[in-house]
């Protein structure tokens, strides 16, 4: 997309410089070929493409149902901290533990206003909305720490929301889950 | 040749000058010329732009490093909230408006716009609305939780004090003044045109001011309707938002980007017509592809309002819905392309374009807008969206497209009519230094905010840490900010020293092919001595000749008659003068109502109800009485417009300009009621909470004569023009009209004070407000109602004489389907409420 960018910039500028310099060179594919052409037929083309890929790419980010549903973290928002809950019943707060390598889904919940769920190293990001659950489907690919933030504007506290997520090889998670199981028991 | 006493262009000059200008001294306050408010609404845009600019800098100095935060967080998000809202409200709109005021009938070939008092009214609105926010900043009040408000932030849970008040009430204000401009210019553009110039015959710019008006027309009253909502829930406690009782955040989202994604073009497309004004000047040629162009403006204003979603990626719509916005957000691209291919052709088909000043601003719109273009593509597709959304690549992103697409040709178009303005040409010796600073310091900030973006950074935080690694890009953003903010002192230095010691221009500097340029430069207040007919598509014309032929009055109305203002009404379509419209002279009713409204705001402001609703009714008729002396006591038949051309009077024709704003009026109304009913259907169908414990059971017995109530003031007000027409007894069906409304108004607060617990539930609330919105409705009918018959009364109306009272049928109709529909709203959403869809809900 990048590159594509930068080519498409390149090209429509030389051709505003041409026609300021060397009108004749437009002036000879005629006016009605140039808007047609530049205007018209190759955008569209590139759009299609573009289009179709990036439902493509979407389908595959989105959290469809499926026979063997991922782990699923529940997470509450609120001015101006991170609650996270796993399935086990334990909470964690500003720090969320994740295994690496597979998918896991996010219910994203607000208690108060609108937050925005993001992860950047990770992928999107959605917003927790309350009323409302969303579901957002990410996947650490190797283990190590990562930040996350709040991407939408809640008030006072909105660049102090911080968390830290931490992915582990799914044996050190599972230890430590049910660690933490067997300590609160 | 028929004989004709030809009037010298001196006295005539002096004959309409006497009538038509403005007096200096306090009279000044009393202008309606467009010439005159026209220009009051570009400089006071750029006084808000400037301020606007000084609340930019402050927050780049806040971010230009992790540790040079010198505000908290409270004062700092009133900084970027009121930053974004003052470009958006009070600069970029009111900009173009002025703009569009000033040069508007000088393209069409008219004396002055449809409704002059209402332009200066407009602008009372603006300067108003828009102080009320800047002394809330100078208060340390402003508005602060994000130029779009989201709730609940905005509501009153999570922001108790007076800002967002301010915000709701202040710029509902200034948008209330926008409609009322766009119907101006849509009246003025449809029908104040010289004779023969048809539809396809305008010059560019007119198709672009009238699609945008459109636009506008349509694309504020959800934002206005919004607004109202929010300020009803944080004013009374009737929830439409908040998600605890049945309301719904998202509601608010999509009414307001309903009104803002539509607005992003709203203020590129008249940009874009001043590129299209430009461009055939210097490349020498005619616009390339007018047609294409002109369907390619339409074609964005139909996309813009099928992809504000576009916005709302991030709150969790199903993905095939994401799809078909982000297709429609791509699209966009495709009618913009045209636009700009047709400039380059335009360009190379003039052989030998000619280089100066405005030329070198549009090549900056052209490196700036393309890129931010590109971006707005990546931004549509839904995958990269969720990634970059709310991260300063966006606010690059929307800085490119709006910098480029708006403040560079803007910037442009003031260097081009800067010789109209003050006569005076413009040279070089400061405005190349400007551009280049503000190029460079633009592309500097900018360009490094997409990867400050990509590498993390959210919009709207205050402070960062040092260890994610902004910090580098942060600082040199600041500093071009700073570069920027030079080029924009040089520029305002440069137009200073233009305006005050520029030497003198001769007619037509740049050799211009339009209208406006057929006059004396500064322009006179009546803009042309006589009205031209246009025989050939508007943007070929000889300004140079035709000016002179005009100011010797060899045209239409070159005459000064018993001191009317006048011009001439033509067909919309053909261009065929139809009648002589007679515009209402100076007078100080504008600002006395602007005065009204403005004390209206404030007593809600300041929560004093009950005052508001005396002031309402000073508003209400102060408004009324601009109609006092207008129109004649006596039938006067067909009049001599000039080149043996005779035309009936307006208040005579079948289908004047204020036949017309009313229906579009109705238009804007009819789009905030849909809007109302959409919210209800909405909250049933997405809102948490449902269905409500109570449910608002409106009484059949009354509604059923509210019905025939508001059917029989539709009814009555029919007859009342036919017995106008067939000299009938008025006053009886006035009498009715005005007695049946009244109790529609009264049985439909009735039934919403029936309601039970409206603070309850947002079922209980949007009930009430759809049935307090008829009863509004009912109320103004039976105002309408009493007004034609205060013009009855003083005898200004008779069987031809009947336009006040075919106006107020249109409003009685109106009122009736409206009523109707409400009262089966109200009965749907009580029957949706009990019977709650259940497959529905997630």
């Amino acid at each position: 997309m990048f590159f594509g960018a930068a080519l498409i910039f390149v090209v429509v500028l030389a051709l505003g410089a041409l026609a300021m310099l060397r009108p004749r060179a437009i002036a000879s594919l005629g006016p009605k070929r140039t808007i047609l052409w530049g205007g018209l037929i190759v955008p569209s083309l590139i759009l299609t493409m573009l289009v179709i890929a990036a439902f493509a790419l979407g389908e595959r980010l989105l959290a469809a149902p499926r026979p063997d549903m991922p782990l699923r973290i529940e997470v509450t928002a609120r001015q101006w901290v991170w609650d996270f809950r796993y399935p086990d019943g334990s909470v964690t707060s500003g720090h969320v533990r994740m295994p690496a390598g597979e998918d896991v889904d996010f219910v994203l919940e607000s208690a108060d206003v609108i937050h925005g769920f993001w992860i950047p190293r990770l992928g999107g990001k959605l917003d927790a909305i309350p009323g409302h659950r969303n579901v957002i489907r990410l996947r650490a690919d190797r283990p190590g720490t990562y930040g996350g933030v709040c991407a939408e504007y809640c008030g006072s506290g909105h660049a102090v929301m911080p968390f830290t997520v931490e992915a582990l090889p799914r044996a050190e998670f599972d230890a430590l889950s049910s660690g933490l199981a067997e300590a609160r028991r | 040749m028929k004989a004709r006493q030809k009037p010298e262009p001196i006295r005539l000059h002096k004959e309409l000058s006497a009538i038509w200008e403005t007096p200096p001294g306090i009279a000044q306050l009393s202008a309606v010329n467009h010439t005159i408010v026209g220009k009051r609404f570009i400089l006071t845009a750029f006084v808000f732009f400037a301020i606007g600019g000084l609340l930019a800098m402050l927050i780049r100095v806040q971010l230009a490093t992790s540790s040079t935060a010198f505000v908290g967080p409270e004062r700092y998000s009133q900084f970027f909230t009121m930053h974004g809202t003052v470009m958006m409200f009070l600069f970029a709109i009111p900009l173009f408006e002025g703009f569009a005021m000033y040069l508007l009938p000088k393209i069409l070939g008219a004396r002055d716009l449809a409704f002059p008092r209402l332009s200066a009214y407009g602008f009372w609105c603006y300067l108003f609305g828009g102080s009320i926010l800047i002394v809330a900043l100078l208060l340390g009040v402003a508005p602060e939780s994000g130029w779009f408000m989201y709730t609940p932030l905005s509501s009153s849970v999570y922001s108790p004090g007076i800002n967002n008040d301010i915000w709701l009430l202040g710029i509902t204000f200034v948008e209330i003044s926008a409609v009322s401009a766009a119907i101006e210019i849509i009246v003025t553009i449809l029908r104040l045109r010289a004779p023969g110039m048809s539809l396809e015959r305008m010059p560019i710019m007119a198709w672009y001011l009238l699609i945008t008006a459109l636009m506008m027309l349509f694309g504020f009253p959800p934002l206005i309707l919004g607004s109202i909502l929010l300020e009803l829930e944080r004013a009374f406690g009737l929830p439409f938002f908040d998600p605890v009782r049945g309301g719904d955040s998202l509601l608010w989202q999509h009414l307001f980007w309903l009104f803002g994604h539509p607005e992003v073009y709203i203020i590129f497309l008249p940009a874009a017509g001043a590129i299209s004004m430009m461009i055939p000047t210097f490349a020498r040629h005619e616009l390339v592809g007018y047609t294409a162009v002109v369907v390619a403006v339409v074609a964005v204003a139909f996309l813009s309002f099928g992809l504000w979603v576009h916005h709302m990626f991030t709150v969790g719509i199903p993905h095939l819905a994401l799809a078909f916005f982000s297709a429609a957000s791509g699209l966009v691209a495709i009618p913009t392309g045209v636009q700009i291919f047709a400039w380059i052709a335009t360009l190379a088909e003039g052989r030998r374009p000619r280089w100066d000043v405005p030329m070198l601003y549009l090549g900056g719109f052209l490196f700036i807008f393309v890129l931010g273009g590109l971006t707005g593509v990546m931004l549509a597709m839904v995958p990269f969206n969720w990634q970059a959304h709310d991260t300063h690549f966006v606010v690059a992103h929307l800085h490119y497209v709006l910098v480029g697409g708006f403040v560079f040709p803007m910037m442009a178009a003031t260097y081009y009519w800067l010789p109209h303005f003050t006569g005076r040409v413009s040279d070089h010796k400061l405005s190349v230094p400007a551009f280049w600073l503000i190029f460079g310091g633009f592309n500097l900030t900018f360009f490094l905010m997409h990867l400050t973006g990509l590498r993390g950074m959210p919009r709207r935080v205050d402070v960062y840490p040092a260890e994610a690694g902004w910090d580098w890009l942060n600082l040199l953003s600041s500093v071009g900010g700073f570069v920027m903010a030079a080029g924009f002192a040089l520029f305002v230095v440069d137009l200073v020293l233009q305006v005050r010691f520029g030497t003198a221009a001769p007619r037509n500097p740049w050799g211009a092919r339009t209208l406006e340029w057929a006059m004396p430069t500064p322009p006179p207040a009546y803009a042309f001595a006589s009205l031209p007919h246009i025989d050939d598509r508007a943007d070929r014309l000889d300004p140079d000749t035709l000016g002179a032929e005009l100011s010797s009055g060899d045209g239409y109305l070159g005459h000064a008659r018993n001191g009317w203002m006048e011009t001439l009404g033509v067909d919309m379509a053909t261009g065929a003068p139809s009648e002589i419209v007679i515009l209402p002279n100076r007078t100080f009713k504008p600002l006395i109502s602007g005065v009204l409204t403005l004390f209206f705001v404030l007593c809600l402001l300041f929560k004093f109800y009950w005052l508001s609703l005396v002031v309402l009714a000073l508003v209400f008729a102060s408004l009324l009485a601009w109609s006092h002396g207008m129109g004649a006591r006596r039938d006067c038949e067909e009049l001599a417009a000039g080149n043996g051309l005779v035309l009936p009077l307006h208040w005579q024709a079948e289908r004047p300009p204020s036949w017309w704003a009313m229906v579009l009026a109705c238009a804007a109304d009819a789009t905030m009621f849909a809007s109302l009913l959409f919210g209800g259907l909405f909250l049933w169908l997405v809102a948490p909470q449902w269905p409500p414990a109570l449910v608002a059971r409106p009484s059949v017995v009354l509604a059923l004569f509210a019905a025939l109530m508001i059917g029989a003031a539709a009814v009555s007000g029919r007859l009342a023009v036919r017995a106008l027409q067939e000299r009938g007894p008025v006053p009886l069906w006035l009498g009715l009209v005005g007695a049946t409304q009244l109790a529609a108004a009264f049985l439909f607060l009735l039934m919403a004070a029936q309601i039970p617990a409206p603070t309850s539930h947002a079922h209980q609330a949007t009930s009430l407000a759809i049935l307090v919105y008829a009863a509004i409705h009912a109320g103004i009918g039976a105002i309408f109602a009493m007004h034609g018959f205060w013009r009855w009364h003083g005898g200004y109306l008779s069987a031809l004489r009947s336009l006040d009272l075919r106006i107020a049928r249109i409003w009685h109709d109106y009122a009736a389907v409206t009523g109707l529909v409400s009262l089966a709203a109200t009965f749907l959403l009580a029957f949706l409420a009990s019977a709650p869809a259940e497959g529905a809900r997630p």
